[in-house]
């Protein structure tokens, strides 16, 4: 913040142009602290996710080693041993934990033992699906909770805020497999309109098969074949798990937006605001909600991460194949060699996360940034 | 007023103070937290928080009553007479419900669920209170490297999606499904650990809050031992907000009990009867249009955490003095009476360079924690108080204009 | 811009008064009934003049202000009428009754407010350029080039030097006193009749009080604006109003101009509160009930030290990759038994970590300070633990310096508990209600929860806590000023005969000078961390030495409005 005292950078001539001078204000004086932040913070990942592994690697080793977990029924204890013994699971504890975080340092994240399969390569394979899927779902999300969160606020104690409050309750109170289950049930099996389950029709997925570069999102991908059908045929598959995904975190973001709006918005700024003659419909869209918007950034990025156990939820329900999916079938498998390398794979996704989040916040907050 | 000794100087029909019906003896009973919140609502707030508690009181009496009010077991699937009972009926005459893939009836099943799920959340909540309490006390109090490094693994914990925590909390202490009270407390214990961090950090920052008090500092001065600091000033004042906590997070256990069970890490059918469990079973049904095996459990998820989220909400609502619609008559008199405080000196009362110092560049998450609020702003206007939901940069250095203040904040030219 | 109206020459100001309160009754709805802020008052605000409304906390004079451009909450509902003539003309508006888009338009533009904390009414993220437009806009100006150009006037008027850059800059890059002066800028740009100033210098220090207040004289000579200033402190009011209100328990007991207001009160609770209002070289002297002048009975010269500082320094250790902060930085001074030093600063000048480190609350970082005999630089709690017996502090916010969970009567035995005088708080009931009348509270107030008490009735429970054991030495940090005048003048006669009575050593640490010199032997005056002046009370009252103490002094309003005409051309000789 001292730092912030680098000579007059803003001349007369920056005052001519209307909005010109608050960029280049802001960019001559974006440094020292911001920079000294962005560092702090980015460090912060490392042991974070080194906490997240260990904890990780002991949890699932203190129950034993995953080949018996995963084959104990189905093999002689001789074969067991044998290939425990090949693999390096007899060898004490510590040391296989160095062994797998130096090949995690390599982007190794092991081999699943069912089918043989780097986990490494299941989240080239399935990552797409759930990216697809919880942006979607965060889309819905962030429509539906900053639409009806600020409505709230705004009309706080009357008729609306409360109705609102109840819907979020309950978007919030309701499983998301369970939403899923009562979606497929009235719109798929009652009505028949929208498919039941899976992320295209067969035919679809056919098509894809002829890209050179798919990409893995479908909606993406069928904008590359140009096929209109196709598209319809990919959203009509996606409204409903992106819709039971969505509204679960819709449920959050809207009392989190409102609760931070209505403190905002009976702050001793907005009042003096008002006292100046702002109009109410001004103070709520700029006064109240810029300060809002930084703690509601913040835990919003949380909330994504939240999305991920959702997106578990859903993919089961609806028979998506992504990385939920696919963990939920290896979790049935006992796989816990695939089942620890999907869930390290989240935790650096969320640490990633909400490193992104919490510089977007601090981007917002000038106290911060200068 | 007070027979105090200020001025003894009257204004012809002062009796503003005279028509407030202040309560004057009040019963241990109405200071217990859900009750006193019960006489602070008003409009329907009180609504929320009266529905939310009937619900929840309808639970746990269903859950008790469970051998009474279910017709048959939750692993029961033949009648007195030995006859099974007829697999994936409808609701109809004989199970009001309908049955499920396995012959069991679903409306018994449901009955015994509550049971499950209020035992779990019991397990659940004692457990983390007791240890995130423990730990965000004396983390709180003490700082240091232990504080650090308790900070870092919670706020690691936290970021994490609880879910997968639990998944993982359940491989390890059931590997899977086991009995009644295997299946239970593995759960119990896998959402406790999930949720340790949550009481750990709202016990800690409520500690570190109160440990700046001039009444903690008081002790302090006096020579109050670090045991009796602990356990006479922090304990009981930081715990105050423990009640919204708990609420809140239960449904949470619910939630995450339920999504163990949906993906097969709950507890055996004939062990115990478990709504997500349920539920995974009904994914192929609802499909086939089978849709009372899915709705039931499901809506009594849905009811039960409906009710104990109310009853979390509202006590939020009331404890944070900027969300709630009116004023008590108490805050009113405090704020009327003719000796006052002034409202201006908070963060610096104790330490005037520490909150500067804190004060410049901490970005804090800001969520809606619940602040007691205890001086009130000068007379009876202002409508909320200049709380914002970001750390007021506020104490900070009000320094002559010329001279730079000597602080980390603002220096400027 | 209102230049037209300079020099003397104010042929547009139209006649009668800019504003009328008729019968105002404001009430607001509480779960335990309706209660009434303000009852039934009238007044009138002329054109071009400073109103000042004076009265304590609970007096209803902020809601009179907001009532002005009906700014008040949904719960408060309102009776009676308040005209507001538009600027420059005879048409007056009927404030409480508009509503809407019409009551939007009359705020700001017709009457704008100015708050008591500055760092609570700008919007931190926003650049104070986009603010100050923000009002502008709202009264209907678009044009980009031309708001900027306003804003960037008005921060030179107010005095924010490099104006044309630090248009950009956001509320937290400022100091307290320009914070306070980009809020008045906010209200001067929209050129409103009236300007409502609710305790604009409250939060600020006493230097930079002084400077605010000349911004509101220039908001009535140059913007020929009338002012309505809201505060508690009779010193603003002889320094700044034109006329008068004093307001009591939301009523009006009486107005009139300033000179019949301080010369000639009418009104019984006037004369006690000016009666109230300390005063610089008025020794405070307290009589017994038998009628005679209460004193010490030892000289405190004789006296043995109690408190020794040599080269004290406290340092707080600065943020990740930031310098360490010196709070306290080489001071030397003693405090014998039975005297009382006063030590006065402003916010930030270390005066608080001094007091505190006596008590061992805070680590002394070099030097040596020596307390009761014990060394305290690297002190273990082990050794100066059986000092803090003898040992009292008073805080200053009586809001939170009892644990609200206990009663008053286990507050105070706290201190008797834990040195072991008394077993239980039930063994020590006999004794806490004599502590309670000693420090003229009542018995029964013992059962009660601090938030039952009153502010200055909480700081009297604290006199008695720390009084408890009978102390040799009272830490007293900032003990009044939360409190109003009428109480502080009765908390600090107190003090003064218990003191007189148990003959402790004090360190009085305040931030009014008339407070300290009222009670004071001898004065420290601390800057930035440093003692720049230290000596006898009197001396350093009547022949300051130092510039900072002469300007400290020079700062201070004098509640007397003749004397601060010539007190305030003092302080514009300093600087």
């Amino acid at each position: 913040m001292s730092q912030s005292t680098t000579s007059s950078v803003v001349t007369d001539a920056s005052t001519a142009k209307g909005g010109g001078p608050h960029v280049t204000a802001r960019h001559n004086r974006l440094s020292g602290g911001f920079f000294r932040f962005l560092v702090a913070r980015f460090l912060l990942i490392i042991p974070t996710v080194f906490i997240l592994v260990t904890i990780v690697f002991f949890v699932m080793r203190a129950t034993g080693d995953p080949i018996s977990a995963a084959l104990g029924g189905r093999l002689s204890p001789e074969e067991l041993h044998r290939r425990i013994h090949a693999a390096g699971y007899d060898r004490p504890l510590i040391v296989q934990y160095f062994e797998y975080l130096a090949g995690l340092l390599r982007g190794d994240l092991g081999t699943t033992l069912t089918d043989n399969q780097k986990v490494s390569d299941i989240l080239l394979r399935y990552g797409a699906a759930t990216l697809e899927l919880s942006l979607l779902a965060l889309i819905i999300a962030l429509v539906v909770g900053i639409g009806f969160g600020r409505l709230a606020a705004r009309h706080r104690d009357r008729t609306a805020d409360a109705g609102i409050r109840v819907f979020a309750i309950l978007c919030y109170a309701t499983p998301v497999f369970f939403l899923g289950l009562v979606l497929k049930l009235v719109f798929s099996v009652w009505l028949a309109v929208l498919p039941a389950s899976g992320r295209s029709s067969l035919e679809s997925e056919m098509q894809f098969g002829r890209l050179v570069s798919p990409t893995g999102l479908y909606i993406v991908d069928s904008l590359q074949l140009g096929d209109f059908s196709v598209l319809v045929d990919v959203l009509k598959h996606a409204i409903l798990p992106s819709l039971a995904l969505g509204l679960l975190t819709a449920g959050v973001f809207i009392r989190l937006v409102r609760t931070n709006v209505i403190s905002t918005y009976t702050s001793g700024y907005v009042e003096a605001a008002r006292s100046r003659g702002v109009s109410e419909r001004r103070l709520l869209s700029k006064h109240a909600w810029r300060p809002a918007l930084i703690p509601i950034v913040t835990v919003m990025g949380m909330q994504i991460a939240m999305m991920l156990a959702g997106a578990v939820l859903t993919e089961t329900t609806f028979e998506w194949k992504g990385l939920g999916f696919i963990l939920a079938d290896y979790l049935k498998k006992r796989d816990f060699v695939a089942v620890q390398g999907i869930v390290i794979l989240i935790a650096i996704i969320v640490s990633v996360v909400n490193f992104v989040v919490d510089v977007v916040s601090a981007l917002l907050d000038p106290r911060v940034r200068y | 007023m007070h027979e105090d000794n200020a001025n003894k100087i009257t204004v012809p029909g002062d009796r503003r103070l005279e028509d407030l019906k202040v309560s004057g003896s009040r019963s241990w009973f109405s200071t217990l937290p859900v009750i006193r919140d019960l006489r602070i609502a008003v409009g329907w707030q009180k609504g929320m928080l009266v529905t939310g508690l009937a619900i929840t009181i309808a639970a746990v009496l269903v859950a008790i009553a469970a051998p009474f009010l279910a017709p048959y077991g939750f692993a029961q699937t033949k009648d007195a007479q030995g006859h099974d009972f007829p697999v994936q009926s409808a609701p109809g005459a004989g199970h009001v419900w309908g049955t499920t893939v396995g012959g069991f009836d679903v409306f018994s099943r449901v009955i015994w669920g509550t049971r499950t799920a209020i035992i779990a959340i019991v397990i659940a909540v004692v457990l983390s209170i007791f240890s995130g309490v423990l730990l965000g006390l004396v983390s709180g109090y003490f700082g240091g490297w232990f504080d650090k490094c308790c900070v870092m693994i919670a706020d690691a914990i936290y970021s994490f999606p609880s879910l997968l925590l639990a998944i993982l909390m359940a491989i390890v202490i059931s590997g899977g499904q086991s009995s009644l009270w295997g299946g239970i407390l593995a759960s119990g214990i896998s959402i406790t650990v999930v949720y340790i961090p949550q009481y750990f950090r709202t016990i800690r920052a409520e500690v570190i809050r109160i440990k700046g008090s001039a009444y903690v500092e008081s002790a302090k001065v006096v020579g109050a031992s670090t045991w009796r600091i602990m356990t006479r000033h922090l304990l009981k004042n930081a715990t105050r907000t423990l009640p919204v906590i708990l609420t809140l997070n239960s449904s949470e256990a619910i939630l995450t009990l339920a999504g163990l069970g949906f993906l097969g890490f709950g507890i055996e059918p004939t062990a115990a009867a478990e709504w997500g469990y349920d539920l995974n079973r009904s994914v192929a049904d609802v499909t086939a249009g089978m849709w009372w095996t899915a709705v039931f459990p499901g809506l009594a998820i849905v009811l039960i955490v409906l009710g104990i989220t109310l009853v979390g909400e509202s006590l939020n609502d009331l404890a944070d003095p900027r969300l709630r619609a009116r004023k008590s008559a108490g805050e009113v008199i405090g704020s009327i009476e003719d000796t006052s405080v002034d409202p201006q000196e908070r963060p610096g009362a104790a330490n005037e360079v520490m909150a500067q110092i804190e004060a410049s560049g901490t970005v804090a998450s800001g969520s809606t924690v619940v602040s007691s609020g205890m001086a009130e702003t000068d007379d009876t206007t202002v409508s909320g108080g200049a709380s914002a939901p970001i750390p007021d940069a506020q104490a900070g250095p009000i320094g002559d204009d010329g001279d730079t203040p000597r602080t980390t904040e603002a220096d400027h030219e | 811009m209102s230049e037209t109206q300079q020099g003397g020459v104010t042929l547009t100001t139209p006649h009668g008064n800019l504003a009328d309160i008729e019968h105002l009754s404001v009430s607001f709805m509480t779960d335990a009934g309706s209660i009434k802020a303000i009852d039934d008052i009238s007044f009138t605000i002329p054109r071009r003049t400073v109103v000042g409304v004076v009265g304590e906390s609970g007096s209803g004079k902020s809601v009179t202000a907001r009532s002005i451009i009906k700014l008040l909450p949904e719960t408060a509902t309102t009776s009676g009428a308040v005209y507001l003539s538009v600027r420059n003309d005879e048409h007056r508006l009927d404030m409480l009754s508009l509503s809407g888009e019409q009551l939007r338009q009359a705020r700001g533009s017709e009457a704008a407010m100015v708050f008591q904390e500055p760092n609570a009414v700008l919007n931190p993220v926003y650049t104070i350029g986009w603010q100050i437009e923000e009002g502008l806009r709202a009264h209907g100006m678009h044009d980009k080039r031309q708001l900027r150009a306003k804003a960037i006037d008005i921060l030179e008027k107010v005095g924010i030097p490099e104006a044309r850059t630090r248009v950009d800059y956001y509320p937290h890059q400022f100091s307290g006193g320009q914070k306070q002066r980009i809020v008045i800028a906010m209200a001067l740009v929209l050129n409103p009749g009236l300007i409502l100033a609710d305790e604009p210098t409250t939060a600020l220090d006493v230097t930079v009080q002084a400077e605010i207040l000349d911004l509101l004289r220039l908001a009535r000579d140059e913007f020929g604006a009338s002012v309505l200033i809201i505060t508690h402190n009779m010193g603003v009011i002889a320094d700044i109003a034109d006329q008068v209100v004093v307001m009591y328990r939301g009523h009006v007991v009486e107005q009139g101009d300033v000179d019949q207001i301080f010369y000639r009160p009418q009104h019984p609770y006037t004369k006690s509160l000016l009666a109230a209002v300390p005063r610089i070289g008025q020794r405070l002297v307290v009589h017994d009930a038998s009628g005679a002048v209460v004193e010490r009975k030892d000289d405190w010269h004789t006296q043995p030290v109690v408190v020794e500082a040599k080269g004290l320094s406290i340092t707080y250790p600065g943020r990740l990759m930031q310098p360490d902060f010196m709070a306290v930085d080489g001071v030397d001074f003693t405090i014998r038994r039975s005297e009382v030093l006063g030590l006065v600063g402003e916010s930030g000048s270390g005066k608080s970590t001094t007091g505190r480190a006596i008590a061992g609350l805070q680590k002394v970082s070099s030097g040596s300070l020596s307390v009761l005999g014990v060394e305290m630089n690297g002190v273990r709690e082990r050794v100066f633990a059986p000092k803090r017996a003898d040992i009292g502090f008073v805080f200053q916010d009586p809001g939170s310096s009892f644990n609200p969970l206990m009663t008053i009567a286990q507050n105070v035995a706290e201190p008797l508990i834990v040195h072991h005088a008394y077993s239980s708080v039930a063994d020590a009931a006999d004794y806490v209600g004599d502590l309670l009348e000693m420090v003229q509270l009542p018995r029964a107030y013992m059962n009660r929860f601090p938030h039952e008490l009153s502010g200055g009735q909480r700081q009297r429970a604290s006199l008695a806590r720390a009084l408890a054991l009978k102390p040799s030495l009272l830490i007293a940090d900032e003990p009044t000023s939360a409190l109003d005048v009428s109480v502080q003048a009765k908390v600090l006669e107190l003090f003064k005969t218990l003191q007189a009575e148990i003959g402790f050593a004090c360190l009085f640490i305040t931030h009014d000078l008339a407070v300290v010199d009222m009670l004071a032997d001898r004065i420290m005056v601390m800057h930035q961390g440093r003692i720049v002046e230290h000596g006898d009370a009197d001396d350093i009252m009547q022949h300051p030495g130092d510039t900072y103490t002469k300007r400290l002094l020079a700062s201070l309003p004098v509640p007397d409005p003749r004397e601060q005409r010539e007190h305030r051309a003092r302080l514009l000789a300093l600087s």
